[in-house]
């Protein structure tokens, strides 16, 4: 699962309103090579929640990420594949992602989020 | 489920249908060198005692994929969508279609675990990437996608059954449709136009018995036009692609007059989920 994904994802349980972002819980991940296009990230740019990427990416051992940004960073070439690198090279393999209101954890396996409630939870 | 499935590699003529004895395998494609940018070369047979395995159905949507695929290419998405992506087919056909290096985003989605396991292994064998998420539907997915996706594709299961064979997390997921097979196709309707960037497109697969006609009224009403792409048929069952785009002034036409950019008759003996009941 790539950080673009992470990214979209929230908790879907009935009644949570403050199901974003779901907290990572990294047991293993992976780094795939994935060719660059500026193009591409400066139109997702405007569409990132960048905290929760930032922070995601951490808990992948990637510091590179400036805390706080704007879109005139676009410009620059080394932020670029600095965000390219955090939003689609890092993949997580095994692990969870935590609700931060209920603390519901969904799986991930294989890289596979498993984003399926229970039937209470519908 | 990794140890219980076997992953081979098969050559089957251009979308021609293979039915496996052995069920218990899952049979995919291809030698990825050969055919790695040439969908139309795209030969993939999946087969899985749990999983849909690509049929008639799945071949209309890839064909429609494909008689559009120039207008795809000028449209230049950013990111791709497929709900209930079954075997794989047509996730794969779309990302060795359109290809990867434009920084095309693919992301499938299905509520059955093996499913999405085969669509992983059926994207790994042919070289290409979709992020694959277990859910129902875009459960999960529909706040923070809101608005972006530019290609949305759904062979939804669309076979009139009774509403407790809906849904669930196996087999019958894939093809059981409700009343008029129209349960699954009706929440998908619903949340198309807020999925759906300001350019995009939404390709559903139909039955006559879908009333998609009145499928095209409901997205007509949400300000969406609308187009058969691919239309085949036998006898007694037709099967429609419907290809849906945003258009504030189709509102005021007739859509009983639109008329098959791309109509093939295909004859088939079989619809693809009598295979699997």
């Amino acid at each position: 699962m790539r950080l673009l994904t992470h990214n979209m994802l929230s908790c879907n349980i009935r009644g949570v309103t403050k199901g974003f972002p779901l907290e990572l819980e990294v047991e293993n991940f992976v780094t795939k090579e994935v060719p660059f296009n500026p193009d591409f990230l400066k139109h997702m740019f405007p569409k990132i929640e960048w905290k929760a990427l930032h922070d995601a990416a951490k808990k992948m051992d990637d510091n590179d990420l400036p805390e706080q940004v704007d879109a005139s960073m676009l410009e620059h070439d080394d932020f670029l594949h600095r965000f390219h690198h955090a939003l689609l090279e890092l993949h997580l393999e095994e692990g969870a992602l935590i609700c931060p209101e209920t603390g519901r954890r969904f799986p991930v396996n294989k890289g596979i989020p498993n984003m399926l409630l229970h039937e209470d939870e519908v | 489920m990794d140890e219980a499935v076997d992953v081979e590699a098969l050559v089957a003529p251009v979308h021609t249908p293979q039915v496996s004895s052995n069920h218990t395998k899952i049979q995919s494609l291809v030698s990825p060198s050969t055919l790695r940018r040439k969908s139309a070369d795209i030969r993939l047979v999946g087969c899985h005692s749990e999983v849909y395995e690509p049929c008639d159905d799945s071949f209309a949507l890839v064909d429609a994929l494909l008689a559009d695929r120039v207008h795809l290419e000028e449209v230049q998405p950013s990111l791709c969508l497929e709900l209930g992506c079954g075997s794989g087919y047509v996730i794969t056909s779309l990302a060795l279609m359109l290809g990867e290096g434009t920084g095309i985003q693919y992301l499938a989605t299905d509520i059955n675990s093996a499913a999405i396991e085969v669509t992983k292994k059926t994207l790994e064998a042919h070289g290409v990437h979709a992020e694959v998420i277990l859910t129902d539907l875009v459960s999960g997915l529909d706040k923070r996608l809101a608005g972006t996706v530019d290609v949305l594709v759904v062979n939804p299961p669309y076979v009139p059954t009774s509403e407790e064979e809906v849904g669930g997390d196996g087999i019958a997921a894939a093809w059981a449709g409700g009343e008029h097979g129209r349960t699954v196709i009706d929440r998908i309707l619903a949340i198309v136009d807020n999925l759906l960037s300001s350019k995009g497109w939404f390709y559903l697969v139909t039955l006559t018995a879908n009333k998609p006609s009145e499928i095209c009224l409901i997205m007509k009403q949400k300000g969406f036009a609308s187009r058969i792409i691919v239309q085949r048929s036998t006898e007694e069952e037709s099967l429609h692609v419907l290809k849906f785009w945003r258009d504030p002034l189709e509102i005021t036409t007739d859509i009983g007059t639109s008329q098959p950019h791309l109509s093939s008759t295909w004859r088939f003996s079989r619809l693809a989920f009598w295979k699997n009941s």
